[in-house]
Formats: C-alpha cells, structure tokens, sequence
C-alpha cells in the first residue's frame, strides 16, 4: 500500500513542473494548478513517509534512496513556504521538475519501498535529517539565485516583456536568498556537529571532505556579503556554483567512497 | 421590462461634444432621479462617456426618446451638432455594451483601471429597480472577472507608469525609498508624482538652475539642489530620473564611479528620459546599475499594450458569458409570473383539499396530521418542479412567452378573476 503513495506525489510533482512551465504563457490558471499540484504531492509524499516510518523500526531513510526521498520532501515543503505567494510561483520551475527527477531517482534506487529495513540509530538519523534539511534549504537558495540571474539579465537586457511576466524584485531575491542560505547552513552545521557524535577517527571520507568544503564555500560566501557588501550577482553565482557542487561532487564521492 | 442606453462617447465623439454633456456625480444623481419617473434609471459620466441607462415598461420608442432628450438637452445650444454622434442601444446590445465598458474593454486604454470604480459610483447614486440592480451588479461582476481572470489590467500603459513598475521590478516595495529627480521637466514630474504614490521618496530635485528646480521641489515636498551635487547623492539614491536639456551627458561612469563603489553592490536604477540622453549607457556595464532610456519605456509600455490587446480577447469572452447570463435572467422574468400563479394555484388546491378533509384528518394525532401536510406539500413540489426549470430553460431560449400563455391556458390561472 504504502509504495503505491510515490505514484500520486510523482504525478502532481510532474503535473506541477509541466503547469509551471505552462504559467509562462498563460495567466493566473495554469499557476493555480502548480501550486494545487505541489500542496497533493507534498500530502502525498507525507503519506508516504509516514507510512514507511510505521512500517519500519527504525529510521528508514539511511539508504542513498531513502535519503533522496526524505530530501525531495524537504525541499518541496521549504518551496511550499514561498510557493503558495504568487510572487514566488516561478520558482516553481526550478523546482519542481528537480522533485519529480529527484523522486523517480529515489523510486528506482527503493527509497520509496515500505519494505525499507536499512535502519539507523537515532544519532545518525538525526544527523542524516539534518544534513538533507540543510542540503535542501541550500537547494531552495540556489533556485532563487537562479531566479535573480533570469531576473538581473531581463533588466540589463532592457527585455521589452519585461513587465508581461513578473519576477520577483530583483532585491527581494538578493535578500531571500542569502537568508535560505544563511538559515540552511545553520542546520547544515548542526547537522555535521551530531554526525561528529557519530565520528570514529579512521572515517573520514572524500564525502565528508566535500561537504566540509561546501560549508566552507556557503560561509565564506555569507561573510563575504556581510563584511565586504558582496550582493546581487555575485553571490548568486555562489549560490548556483555552491548547487552545482551539492548536485555533482556530493553524490558522486558518496558512491566513490 | 425593457432597458434603453442613450449615450455619447470617445468612439464617436470628440471631447468638445463630450464636455458638454459631462456630469460631475452629484450632477448624475441628480439627473437620474428627474429621469425616474416611473422607471429606473443610472448616468454613467465619465472622461470618455456621457450614457443614460434606463428601464422601464413604457414602449421602445418612448423609452428612448425619453432618454434621448434628457441627454440633447444637456448639451444646450449644441444639441443639434450632438444628436448625429448619439447611439441608442436596446436589451442584450445595451447589457454587452455596460459589460464591456465595466471591463474596460471600451476605454481608450484597454483594461484601465478607472472605469470599474466609475461605473460603481454611478450605480450608486442612481435610481435603481430590479432590472438596472441586477445589471449594474453583473457588470460589476463581469468587470471584476476581466481583471482578476486575464492580465488586461496588469501592465503600465504610459512611460511614467512603466518607469515606476521597472523600479518595483528592481526594488519591489518602493516605500520610502529615495529618488533623485535630475532636471525639472513635465516627464520627470509625472513620473516622480507615479514613484510617489506608490511609496517613492523624492530625496532631491537637481537642476542647473536651482531657482527652477525649487519649483518642482515645491510640488514634490523636495529639496532643489545644483547639478554638482548628484556625485554624492548617487550613493544614496535608489532611483535617478533624469530629464535635463543638456547637450551631452550629465551623470557618466567616471562622475558615478565613487557613489556606485560606495553602494557596496545595492542596486540603482537610471530612468534617462531625455533627449539627448543624459546618462552615458556605458554605466549599464557596471554590477547593479539598471540603466533605461526613453526609447527601452516606450518599447516596454508597447510591449504592455499588446498584452493587454491579447488579454482583451479573453475579456470579451468573459463579458459575453456574463452578457449571455443576464439575457438569460431577463429573459426568465416573463415567466416569473406564470411560475407564481401556477404554484398559487396549486398551493390554493392542496390547502382546498385537505380542508375538506378536515373532518377525517381532524381525529389524527398532531405529528400524523403534521407529516399529511408535509408529504402532500412534497407532491405539490414534486409535481411542479419540472414544469418551471423547463419554463425558465424556455424563457432563457425565448419561448418563455409562449410556454407561459401555455401554462396559464391549460391550468385556468388568472380565468377566475377574469371571471
């Protein structure tokens, strides 16, 4: 039963992406639909987090699957905060279309199975939930980011439709998006301080080094803005660079190592 | 009951017609009570329009030419030269017509947004009935739905409004953010007085003479300032509007440089509506600095324009359902009476009945008696329902008339009083 639940977050996750995408030519409707897609797959998706959590004695999400399934959540749910305000609906293109991808990945590797019996002890759940919520918090960052390059090259472009599709205020994306990162990197840190509760001398991986270089990056990115004033396009090319390497080396030297 | 429009608008008529037949609100209020004698009536009065909406049970011809002559002889003397440019609408046409005009569909600039609140004062102060209520709120309505469905209202449609939007696009909210008005010219004004309703902070008027510059400063609860001052104030100034008559450009990236490095990257929008142009385009080149001149607004107003001439379309699909609705509903009001006496009628036999039995039923308990009355009151429902949602589903086709006298001949209604 529970497996059945990835089905109905799969679709409104792609139906979501596919009325996003929609949105751009049309009005109010299509982006309606978007927002209606995203609320029933985040439902569902709960549904079926619960589900495996009921069905297992443990933390279930410690496989790279699992992970990737408990991520797409949290990524959603943080986009849900902004998704709902039409300001921030295009987002959703970013969005989305990464969920359903991120979900199918999760599906196919048994992240979504109720049989999931890779449990964990509650330390390295902890540290697990932590550092997903973090990596996704850095996701939903590097989508605003996104949003105010598209934004930030309309305006110096001079695009004459400038006015017909509205982005968000190029500020207000400067400004949410250092915030999702500053507050995603707070969790990030907790997130390695309990796994070095959990940290045997000996363990240390190119993964771990990677994601300590990623914080690195994410700090040095935020106190650079705070101390040096490094706003607008700069730090969102942080962002989108920070992203890109969550998304390349993190996977990549997790299955590595 | 039938409705008349008598009007004059931009369409047809140029503004020194228009003007003569322009009324203020209290004018409308007043014209529409001496108009309602024994009918209903509202006057739309506005820039583009001067138009008499009434409705009444006296004849087409009466109707209009009541309206007619109320609406010539507000134009005097110049009656004669106003009667060719009048048109006269009747029913479903006059219906389409206030449907349209309330979703701007009508104006001058499709989908602007003054005209919903205009035609809701007029219905305001009108003298209305059940007719003109119901239109006026449908219109209302289907105004509504045009802006709120298609983005026909969304885009500016003028270059002071489209240089406000543009800062909004920057900046987002624009409350108490500074700007600097380089030059004291009719543009620059009606463009700061835009950024000042929508929260925009007038920092400084900065002018070559400053004597001239006070004057706009006045006006814009500013303070004037030479021209050698703007260096300093770009560190400070969010948006710079600028329209000075110089002969090459006033603010260039060597005089902008030490402000734009003191911003530490925060944004800055040049709206350089002069001709020449008075910021060099080179500063465009620099993180942050948005630079538009008068040729990229016009571009972005037409842009805008276009849009909503696409959004019209879909308006007019929006107006046509709700025009449709109200034919509909009007169309229902033949029947109503048939309906009424039908189910009088009806009601009329059933008490008849059960009074005649009053002697049997009389010996039931009271619940018995209460559900006897109850379920022949169903029956009595039951029975008529169907027959009047097909009355209506005729009127609406516009056999109600006919299906009406029908329903009046088969069941007697109204032969006793006849008789």
């Amino acid at each position: 039963m529970a497996e059945l639940l990835v089905w109905p977050a799969l679709i409104a996750y792609g139906e979501a992406a596919v009325a996003y995408a929609g949105s751009l030519r049309g009005t109010g409707g299509s982006a309606r639909l978007g927002i209606w897609g995203v609320r029933v797959g985040w439902l569902a998706q709960t549904a079926l987090l619960i589900a495996q959590a009921l069905d297992s004695s443990g933390f279930p999400w410690g496989t790279w699957a699992g992970a990737l399934n408990l991520f797409v959540w949290l990524v959603v749910g943080a986009y849900l905060i902004w998704g709902c305000t039409p300001r921030y609906r295009l987002l959703g293109l970013a969005v989305m279309p990464l969920a359903a991808a991120l979900l199918v990945a999760a599906w196919a590797g048994g992240g979504t199975d109720a049989s999931t019996r890779d449990t964990a002890g509650w330390l390295l759940a902890m540290h697990v939930g932590l550092m997903l919520a973090g990596l996704a918090g850095l996701t939903l960052s590097a989508g605003l980011a996104g949003l105010y390059l598209w934004q930030e090259r309309r305006l110096k472009k001079r695009d004459a439709g400038l006015l017909r599709l509205r982005l968000p205020p190029l500020e207000s994306l400067d400004r949410l998006s250092a915030r999702t990162a500053f507050v995603s990197l707070v969790v990030l840190t907790a997130g390695i301080v309990v796994g070095l509760g959990s940290f045997a001398s000996g363990d240390f991986d190119v993964s771990m080094a990677v994601t300590l270089a990623i914080w690195v990056l994410y700090a040095t990115g935020l106190i650079l803005r705070r101390e040096m004033g490094l706003h607008g396009r700069r730090f969102a090319e942080l962002l989108v660079l920070g992203l890109t390497l969550v998304a390349i080396v993190l996977p990549l030297t997790h299955f590595a190592s | 009951m039938r409705l008349a429009l008598v009007g004059v608008s931009h369409r047809q008529a140029p503004v020194e017609l228009r003007e003569r037949v322009a009324v203020d609100a209290t004018g409308a209020a007043a014209l529409a009570r001496e108009l309602a004698h024994g009918c209903e009536a509202v006057v739309l009065s506005t820039c583009n329009r001067t138009e008499l909406y009434l409705a009444s049970e006296e004849p087409d011809d009466v109707l209009d030419a009541r309206a007619s002559a109320s609406l010539l002889a507000l134009a005097g003397d110049d009656g004669a030269a106003l009667a060719p440019v009048v048109y006269r609408l009747g029913d479903d046409s006059a219906a389409l017509h206030l449907f349209r005009v309330a979703a701007g569909l009508d104006s001058l600039v499709p989908g602007e947004g003054e005209i919903l609140g205009q035609v809701r004062d007029a219905f305001e102060v009108g003298v209305t009935g059940p007719l003109l209520d119901r239109l006026f709120r449908q219109a209302l309505h289907a105004g509504r739905r045009a802006r709120v469905e298609t983005a026909i209202g969304e885009s500016p449609a003028s270059v002071p409004a489209a240089a406000a939007a543009l800062a909004q696009q920057v900046f987002g909210d624009l409350d108490g953010r500074p700007v600097l008005l380089v030059g004291a010219g009719k543009m620059s004004e009606l463009t700061a007085r835009n950024l000042r309703s929508r929260g925009g902070l007038i920092a400084a008027v900065a002018n070559r003479t400053v004597a001239h510059g006070e004057e706009l400063a006045a006006r814009v609860e500013s303070r004037a300032v030479g021209l050698e001052e703007i260096p300093a104030l770009l560190a400070t100034a969010d948006v710079v509007i600028t329209s000075t008559s110089a002969p090459g450009f006033v603010i260039d990236p060597a005089t902008a440089a030490p402000a734009l490095r003191s911003r530490r990257g925060r944004p800055i929008l040049f709206v350089d509506l002069a001709v020449p142009r008075d910021v060099d385009p080179g500063l465009a080149t620099i993180d942050g600095c948005f630079v538009y001149d008068i040729d990229d607004l016009e571009s972005v107003v037409e842009a805008s324009l276009a849009g909503r001439r696409v959004e019209a379309v879909r308006a007019e699909q929006i107006v046509a359902v709700e025009a449709e609705r109200f034919r509909e509903w009007q169309a229902s009001l033949a029947v109503v009476p048939a309906i009424a006496s039908l189910r009088a009628r009806a009601e009329e036999i059933r008490s008849g009945e059960l009074a005649k039995a009053e002697g049997r039923l009389g010996r039931l308990p009271e619940s018995e008696r209460r559900l006897v009355e109850s379920v022949t009151s169903q029956i009595v429902a039951k029975i008529l329902h169907l027959p009047t949602v097909r009355m209506k589903e005729a009127a609406a086709g516009a056999d109600g008339v006919v299906y009406a006298d029908v329903v009046r001949h088969l069941f007697g209604l109204g032969e006793e009083e006849q008789s």
